[in-house]
């Protein structure tokens, strides 16, 4: 026994071929012997009269109304298969094709099209940023915010949300971030591990993930908080919350915090929280840290040496080349793209007793040194790359200051980084290079640096590394490295 | 998504800023969708109003449900064809030295060039001043009353002009038993519309009045009224976008009609010159599509609390905009200037700004929102390959309440076009409504130079909304 129901919409005018397409699309379905969608023309009802498909409430139908017959083994399949119809009447799709999924026209539009994302990664000037960043939580994603010139208040109001949803509020200002082996914005290219990282944004980062796949090692997250996170005012809001995710991970089994020292009330706050996580774990504060650590917590005095004490190896030590800062040309100019890779060598200048203006002395906890002839400058900090391209991705940024000092007869040396990865330039060693080269090698300061990166890399770091020595750069192993090499043969040791 | 998912299932990104982001994760293999991000077109004031507004869940629940009922009364609409008289007959104050022009309200003073060719020519038409000279007097001298179409439930294309001798085409929107009006179509080329005004302008509109008008009504009350909705289902699947666009509407419309003019008309030369009009005019159903939309978004008016657009208009010197919310006010910004294609001959600097009430189909879903509907326009309006049309719908789908069942877009895979445009949505996301517009010469009497888009401005969905958020308590 098959059943015939006829509903009527009154009013209704869809395209015949269209409703053709509808009619063969509902007939598909199994429970469904045969169904049609059909003005209600008197032809038409003719047409579906002699098919056995129309009733009364079909007769009933004019010029201007659409019928839906449908023969079915049953009324629970017949009404069944007339929601459906209806369904797709009423809600006219609306129009976005696979061929467009690689953009979209606003949030919205992109979660239609990625219903499963779970990051935004927001990199609008900062003026726009928070608001691009508390949309994007409002809807349920983790933030990774890059911009900077983010205010302190909005960075608190978003970190405040995303806590009371669960969610992951990377920045402001985070620059580099890996998850799941994935690299995103500024970041190399490291193979899986067991290390998780959390560190405040940028270059830091960028040097221990890449130290520790140098080592033979490998990283399951590294997560930025933004440079600002262990002020008090923010409480370490992100690191607390990343520190907790990296200890449910189940590929995560050591840990490693790295960033500038905490304000005191963070401080003691945030390694309790770690000490407390049951993963083995090495704090690197670059800076002169008042604060102690509690056990089983283990600290590190520089980027070199966080990954020593976690993966408990000792990388192999040169000796610096032969080199001396006697005479007039007794100055070291150090001019960097990595925020931290200045501090961590300021930090060691400091070290050795040997003061150094800079633009990154107040955040690495140092004194303001008034006169020196030494200056170690970051000049991806907001005072040189407003309205311009951080000197990471823009390499005249830097040669332009280095061509100063090549030709200043006071300077004795030069310290650089050369920051590799996604997001970088393409070749900076070879922009780095051309600078160097408008001064004849011998009439030159010596040349230190270090290359931040791995082999996989776009760059590849062996060949960047090559193409330096070959111009006379003396390339140190890491960051660290370069800075003592630095101190060592201003102090003549 | 927690920020464990995160971790375990790795990141799969919406990337809102730097495109190069996008560029590396997708070379990587990361699901990443980009958002192509504008810098937000409002105000900061503006913005801090859209956010108070989205932090009110009261706000925006009255918001939402009233633009829903906005919605379901387009959708409702059933606007029927029914009749052909002279406005002086239907609309009541069209009185004598009363023009209705398009646009928001405009006095004198202010109208561009073209606008003030067409009030003169049809001061002449209505026999209020003997020649083209003393009409501008007259005009000029205060005894003219302008009002804006819209305050008469009528729409008119470019210059609108509507006096009372003027045929004026009837539809009724019979789910809610409105009325709305329009001037007939008076072809291409040098017509009042445009601002033409001279002695062959006015014949042929003089022969709209004498021979088509009472034709096209008596075959339209033959026929009981004519559907819209359903010519305009079909056109859309035949190419046209109801703005650049009416060949197969009006081909359509003269199929529905042409056996009832047979019928009603006992004169063969008169039946083929009728037929020969509509039917060598591509742009006739125009002026249907328009007074269609006027019928149909009157209705929509008067919802408190919602933002839906239930009127665009322009007077060749200002955008208007109303909001189904805020009633009757106008909400106002100088008009901009189309991008478009020009008639050999002309440029940009011959060009008018932006005029004409025909931005009603714009309102209706139709015109620049259903570009992706009529490929064949795209190079006419100056957008470019046939892909990019598809895109100017999908865009518009951003600001839109929802979408038209009836109205579908085979081309869209037979998505519904984008309706109920939501100034709210404007607003948030920096994206205007786009038009697809003929292009008037700047001086009176010249007609039509060119076509392409143009941009509904900005700065009258801000007002719009700083209105209607007055309304909303915030």
């Amino acid at each position: 026994m098959t059943l015939v129901v006829n509903r009527l919409r009154r009013k209704f005018y869809l395209d015949s071929v269209e409703l053709m397409r509808l009619s063969a699309q509902l007939a598909a379905d199994e429970h469904i012997d045969d169904a049609v969608l059909m003005v209600a023309t008197e032809n038409n009802k003719r047409v579906m009269a002699d098919a056995g498909l129309l009733t009364d409430e079909g007769r009933s139908g004019s010029t201007a109304d659409l019928v839906i017959a449908v023969r079915a083994a049953d009324e629970r399949a017949a009404q069944a298969a007339l929601a459906a119809v209806d369904r797709s009447l009423d809600e006219a799709a609306l129009g976005v094709e696979a061929s467009d999924r690689n953009s979209a026209g606003s949030l919205g539009a992109a979660l239609h099209t990625l219903p499963d994302a779970n990051l935004a990664l927001v990199s609008t000037p900062g003026e726009f940023a928070a608001r691009e960043a508390h949309r994007a939580l409002a809807r349920g994603l983790n933030v990774m915010l890059f911009s900077d010139n983010v205010s302190l208040d909005d960075e608190i109001s978003l970190k405040q949300a995303a806590r009371q949803q669960g969610l992951l509020m990377m920045g402001p200002d985070c620059g580099t971030a890996l998850i799941g082996g994935r690299p995103l914005a500024f970041c190399n290219a490291v193979p899986r591990g067991d290390v998780g990282v959390v560190a405040a944004s940028g270059t830091g980062l960028q040097e221990v993930i890449s130290l520790l796949a140098r080592n033979g090692s490998g990283v399951s997250h590294a997560l930025g908080a933004g440079g600002r996170d262990l002020l008090d005012a923010v409480g370490g809001m992100t690191t607390q919350s990343a520190l907790s995710l990296l200890a449910e991970d189940p590929q995560t089994q050591r840990l490693l915090l790295v960033s500038k020292p905490p304000e005191r009330r963070t401080a003691a706050r945030i390694y309790a929280h770690l000490a407390g996580l049951g993963k083995p774990a090495v704090v690197c504060t670059l800076g002169l840290d008042t604060v102690s650590l509690p056990p089983p917590l283990k600290a590190a005095r520089t980027l070199q040496q966080a990954v020593e004490v976690c993966l408990g190896i000792e990388m192999a030590t040169t000796a610096p080349p032969r080199a001396s800062l006697a005479g007039k040309r007794n100055a070291i100019h150090g001019w960097f793209t990595g925020g931290t890779l200045c501090s961590e060598a300021l930090l060691i200048l400091h070290e050795a007793g040997i003061a150094a203006t800079s633009n990154v002395s107040r955040g690495a906890g140092l004194p303001a040194t008034a006169k020196s002839p030494h200056r170690l400058i970051d000049l991806g900090a907001d005072e040189y790359t407003l309205g311009r391209a951080h000197p990471m991705i823009d390499p005249q940024v830097r040669n332009a200051r280095l061509r100063e000092s090549l030709n200043d007869a006071s300077v004795g040396l030069i310290l650089l980084d050369v920051v590799l990865g996604y997001g970088a330039h393409e070749d900076p060693a070879g922009a780095l290079v051309e600078a160097l080269d408008t001064v004849p090698e011998p009439q030159r300061p010596l040349i230190i640096a270090s290359v931040c990166g791995t082999d996989a890399d776009p760059q590849n770091r062996s060949l960047q590394v090559a193409r330096l020595v070959q111009h006379g750069v003396a390339v140190a192993g890491t960051n660290t490295e370069a800075a003592r090499w630095a101190a060592q043969i201003a102090r003549g040791t | 998504m927690s920020a464990r998912d995160l971790l375990e299932r790795g990141p799969r990104v919406v990337n809102v800023g730097l495109a190069g982001f996008a560029r590396d994760l997708e070379r990587q293999g990361t699901p990443v969708i980009a958002v192509d991000w504008t810098p937000p077109l409002g105000s900061s004031d503006t913005l801090a109003l859209v956010d108070r507004l989205r932090a009110d869940a009261g706000a925006c629940e009255r918001l939402e449900r009233a633009n829903r009922e906005a919605l379901r009364r387009m959708l409702a609409g059933e606007p029927v064809l029914v009749d052909v008289v002279s406005a002086g007959e239907v609309i009541e104050g069209l009185d004598e030295r009363v023009v209705l022009h398009a646009g928001p309200p405009i006095e004198w003073a202010r109208m561009c060039g073209p606008m003030r060719g067409a009030v003169a020519g049809a001061i002449v038409l209505e026999g209020w001043a003997p020649d083209l000279v003393a009409a501008m007097v007259l005009a000029a001298s205060g005894e003219i009353y302008f009002h804006p179409n819209h305050h008469f439930d009528a729409v008119g294309p470019m210059t609108g002009i509507t006096t009372r001798s003027m045929p004026v085409m009837v539809v009724e929107n019979r789910a809610f038993s409105n009325r709305a009006y329009c001037t007939l179509n008076e072809g291409l080329g040098k017509v009042m519309r445009f601002g033409g005004n001279d002695a062959g302008v006015l014949d042929r509109l003089r022969w709209l009045a004498s021979t088509l008008a009472p034709m096209l009504s008596a075959a339209l009350r033959d026929l009981g009224g004519l559907d819209l909705k359903g010519i305009i289902a079909r056109g859309l699947s035949m190419g046209d976008e109801m703005h650049q666009r009416n060949v197969a509407c009006t081909s359509l419309l003269l199929r529905e009609l042409a056996p009832a003019l047979a019928r009603t008309c006992g004169d063969a030369a008169l039946l083929e010159q009728v037929l020969a009009f509509i039917g060598g005019n591509d742009q006739f159903f125009l002026n249907a599509a328009m007074v269609m939309g006027k019928a149909v978004m009157d209705p929509v008016g008067g919802i408190a609390d919602s933002s839906v657009i239930t009127a665009m208009s322009r007077n060749g010197t200002q955008f208007g905009i109303r909001l189904s919310g805020t009633g009757d006010t106008w909400f106002v910004a100088p008009v901009e200037m189309p991008q478009g294609l020009y008639f050999p001959g002309y440029t940009q600097a011959d060009a008018n700004p932006d005029m004409g009430d025909s931005t009603i189909v714009e309102t209706l879903g139709l015109g620049g929102f259903a570009m992706a509907a009529a490929p064949a326009v795209v190079g006419f309006v100056g957008a470019g390959d046939a892909s990019q049309a598809r895109r100017y719908t999908q865009r518009m789908y951003e600001i839109t309440v929802g979408a038209n069942p009836e109205w579908r877009i085979p081309a869209l895979n037979f998505a519904g076009v984008p309706s109920a445009i939501d100034a709210l949505a404007v607003v948030e996301k920096g994206i205007v409504p786009t038009i697809n517009t003929g292009i008037a010469h700047r001086e009176p009497g010249v007609g039509q130079v060119g076509a392409g888009i143009v941009n509904a401005p900005f700065a009258c969905f801000e007002q719009g909304f700083h209105a209607l958020a007055r309304g909303l308590g915030l």
